[in-house]
């Protein structure tokens, strides 16, 4: 896996990191830089100033030959002072003009009397360096691949050069104070680093989780709808936020399409279910009429043995009961009819309440009817006394219904609503189908003539449940008045 | 010798252990602060000034302070004590009868009596005897010389140019082997005190050096880090120790007084103390005949 493959919840927290590392070092060492150099610069130009107090001392030293008093002057310097860790200068050397040694500060090393060359290639260098190039004023000489600087200083009077005094300064001699300043830098970093990480962690982390979240949800679309996401997990109004809202705004659609397609494909259904009921009731109705009639005629016309009129009145109930079963699936709507008034709705109320007294149930009934409406009262009062009797049957004793009728907006808008015993999902989307029954004792007719009557009407029924409620939605389009 | 002088022991000569001026400023204070107390007639008379250098032993002002009011109780007498940081100053005070007692280094007390400016009055002891010599000390990583004569074509530190051990008795010893003493080394200089030359030659500043026998034994005592980086390769024969000289002009009964005081003092606790911290055992009255080789010595030079 490449390190841009990896997850936002880990790349933005390291990515932020790693800068935020980034500019922490790069400022450190900035500030690291800038006082290694200005600390070598304080550390010449010291040295310098002290070569040039040095200097017209040294000169009346040599003057008088004083090797004594010129070796306390040298050596002064090369001393830890009180309290300091370290001495402003390694050695100090005074050189006559032919560059043998005067006086060091380290006669071990350098001995009085030897040759400025014979202490070695650096030494050799700077004596060739004060004889061909002779300057008038203190200078810092920095050798190739030496940890050394030299300051030259001339030992002169106005006019004669006795000699010169060569300061030699460890490079790193201010490198205790420069790891003691960097020391503090890097805490000051690393304080830095210590406050910024775990924000930037936090940071990266709330950046991330709704990206991820959002990427796990889009993955999941295709397969299934997935569970849309929690506004509150990052309600600001930039991008992320913006694609926040997209999304459900999205995902509500997407749940409004399903939820239509799944009920256009069960109206189809239910719908073709009809036409095959109606034209097979149509096909049988015609030669049961034919047998019917036949066996009519045969009973009134012949004299029968009682075994044959036996059988005769076995064949003619048989045929009965196939001709009643083939009449309740034909559904026949355009009976004509009285308009619907408020009393029928009353009526059917008194109906079914000696069903709901013996369950205890508790009845609830707004009728906002107060005119007369143009909907055949016949077949209202069938779907009516269909639902509540339902309803009754599905509720369970001390339990409630509600029915709520009233017209609005060129409908009859119905509503029955009941708790108790409730079919499940998958069983509301078959309720409409014939012979679907929920109960042992129903035949399943009664939601499918239910269905056919709503529908002829060309109006709309919905079965929904309600977390706990059981819900029938009925609209019946109210026609102007002849 | 033109320039010949110096004041007391030129073994007390330590500029890194005592305070010069502070101590001449100190005993001047001190002196003024007597003469109102004075209920005697012996009192009365003016200060006795005695010429010191400052002398080895720590706390050099204390000591010599201490020495200074021992001195008054036992005299009655109020006394000054005059240091000076140059021997010749201090010859040219008892020359013009500016000090009246001095503690002074063997070689110019030569000087002194000889040209009768000066008597000897007292010779400290030292370790029990009125003795000193020269240590011919080289750096201790010098681990072949054992000669002073080793030494030729080196640098060499001496100790001050009116110096008995430090200068003359190594010159004299180069001299007496037939060498030029003044050719016989490359380089030489003066430290002007007898510890620098322990500390030029501990440096590897020289590579040889001449020494007080009592400054270096007593160094080994107080600041054995430097003597131990010093090897003695030679000891020279043994001179009169520094002694106490007496002005020419002071009256005799002056001088004996002060005498029977300086050689009184090992006789009580106090002055006991007192020569402890002076680092010597007492005082004997002595005798000119103890520096008879110093004064060879100077003539081998014609100097006298």
């Amino acid at each position: 896996m490449r390190l841009f493959d990896l997850s936002f919840s880990v790349k933005l927290p390291v990515l932020g990191a790693v800068l935020i590392i980034i500019s922490a070092l790069g400022v450190s060492s900035t500030q690291m830089i800038a006082t290694y150099a200005a600390l070598k610069e304080d550390l010449r130009v010291n040295s310098e100033t002290l070569s040039r107090a040095l200097a017209p001392t040294l000169l009346q030293d040599m003057l008088h030959d004083d090797l004594w008093h010129a070796f306390e002057t040298v050596s002064a310097p090369t001393r830890k002072p009180p309290g300091s860790t370290q001495a402003k200068a390694e050695t100090l050397l005074v050189v006559d003009k032919a560059l043998n040694i005067f006086v060091s500060s380290h006669p071990r090393t350098a001995p009085v009397l030897v040759a400025l060359s014979s202490l070695g290639r650096d030494y050799a260098a700077l004596g060739e360096q004060i004889t061909q190039a002779p300057r008038k004023d203190a200078y810092t000489v920095e050798l190739p691949a030496s940890n050394h600087l030299y300051v030259l200083t001339p030992i002169a009077d106005d006019q004669v050069r006795f000699g010169t005094l060569i300061i030699v300064i460890d490079k790193n001699l201010f490198l205790p104070r420069f790891y003691a300043i960097a020391g503090y830098g890097l805490l000051a970093a690393l304080l830095v680093l210590i406050l910024l990480l775990p924000i930037n962690w936090h940071w990266g982390r709330r950046m991330a989780l709704p990206l991820t979240q959002l990427t796990e949800r889009m993955g999941e679309i295709g397969k299934r709808l997935p569970a849309s996401l929690d506004p509150e997990l990052y309600n600001y109004g930039d991008e992320l936020g913006r694609l926040f809202s997209v999304y459900n705004q999205m995902l509500a659609e997407l749940h409004t399409r399903a939820e239509m397609e799944k009920q256009i494909i069960q109206s189809e259904r239910l719908a073709a279910l009809g036409q095959l009921a109606a034209s097979m009731a149509h096909e049988i109705n015609n030669p049961l009429g034919g047998m019917l009639t036949a066996i009519d005629t045969l009973k009134c016309h012949t004299a029968l043995d009682p075994q044959t009129r036996k059988t005769i009145d076995l064949i003619e109930r048989g045929l009965s009961q196939i001709k009643e079963t083939v009449g309740a699936l034909l559904v026949e709507a355009r009976l004509k009819s009285r308009h619907l008034n408020s009393q029928d709705i009353e009526d059917m109320l008194t109906l079914i309440m000696p069903q709901a007294h013996k369950k205890n149930l508790h009845v609830e009934l707004y009728n906002g009817l107060n005119a007369e409406l143009n909907v055949p009262a016949t077949l209202i009062r069938q779907i009516l006394i269909n639902l509540l009797l339902n309803a009754v049957e599905a509720t369970l004793p001390q339990g409630t219904i509600d029915c709520y009728i009233t017209p609005e907006n060129g409908v009859l808008y119905m509503r029955v609503t009941n708790d108790g015993k409730l079919p499940s999902h998958e069983q509301i989307t078959h309720l409409f189908e014939p012979f679907f029954s929920l109960n042992d004792g129903g035949h399943g007719l009664g939601l499918w003539v239910t269905y056919q009557i709503v529908n002829q009407l060309g109006g709309k029924i919905m079965a929904t449940r309600e977390s706990e409620l059981m819900k029938f939605t009925l609209e019946i389009p109210i026609e102007a008045s002849a | 010798m033109s320039r010949f002088l110096l004041p007391i022991s030129n073994i007390f000569h330590h500029s890194c252990l005592y305070l010069v001026r502070a101590l001449a400023f100190g005993a001047f204070a001190l002196a003024l602060s007597f003469p109102t107390c004075g209920a005697t007639t012996e009192m009365a008379r003016p200060a006795i000034r005695f010429g010191v250098t400052p002398a080895i032993v720590h706390d050099q002002y204390g000591i010599l302070d201490l020495w200074r009011a021992y001195l008054e109780r036992k005299l009655q007498r109020r006394v000054e004590f005059v240091s000076r940081d140059s021997y010749r100053d201090t010859i040219d005070l008892i020359k013009e009868k500016k000090l009246d007692f001095a503690w002074v280094s063997t070689y110019p007390y030569v000087y002194l009596e000889y040209r009768h400016y000066a008597r000897l009055l007292a010779t400290p002891l030292y370790r029990g005897r009125p003795y000193y010599r020269a240590y011919f000390i080289v750096p201790s990583s010098d681990t072949q010389s054992t000669s002073l004569l080793q030494l030729e074509g080196k640098v060499f530190a001496y100790a001050d140019l009116y110096s008995n051990t430090g200068y003359l008795v190594p010159r004299y010893f180069i001299h007496q082997a037939g060498k030029d003493e003044n050719r016989f080394f490359s380089k030489t200089f003066f430290t002007w005190s007898h510890r620098k030359v322990v500390m030029a030659v501990a440096e590897g500043l020289a590579d040889g050096g001449s020494i007080d026998s009592f400054v270096w034994d007593t160094l080994a005592v107080i600041q054995p880090d430097l003597t131990k980086n010093t090897r003695i390769i030679g000891k020279s024969e043994e001179f009169g120790f520094p002694p106490i000289v007496v002005n020419s002009a002071v009256s005799k009964r002056d001088a004996s007084a002060m005498r029977n005081a300086l050689i009184d003092m090992v006789n009580d606790p106090e002055g006991q103390a007192l020569l402890r911290q002076l680092n010597i055992d007492g005082f004997i009255a002595g005798t000119p005949k103890l520096y008879a080789n110093v004064a060879r010595l100077q003539r081998a030079f014609g100097e006298r």
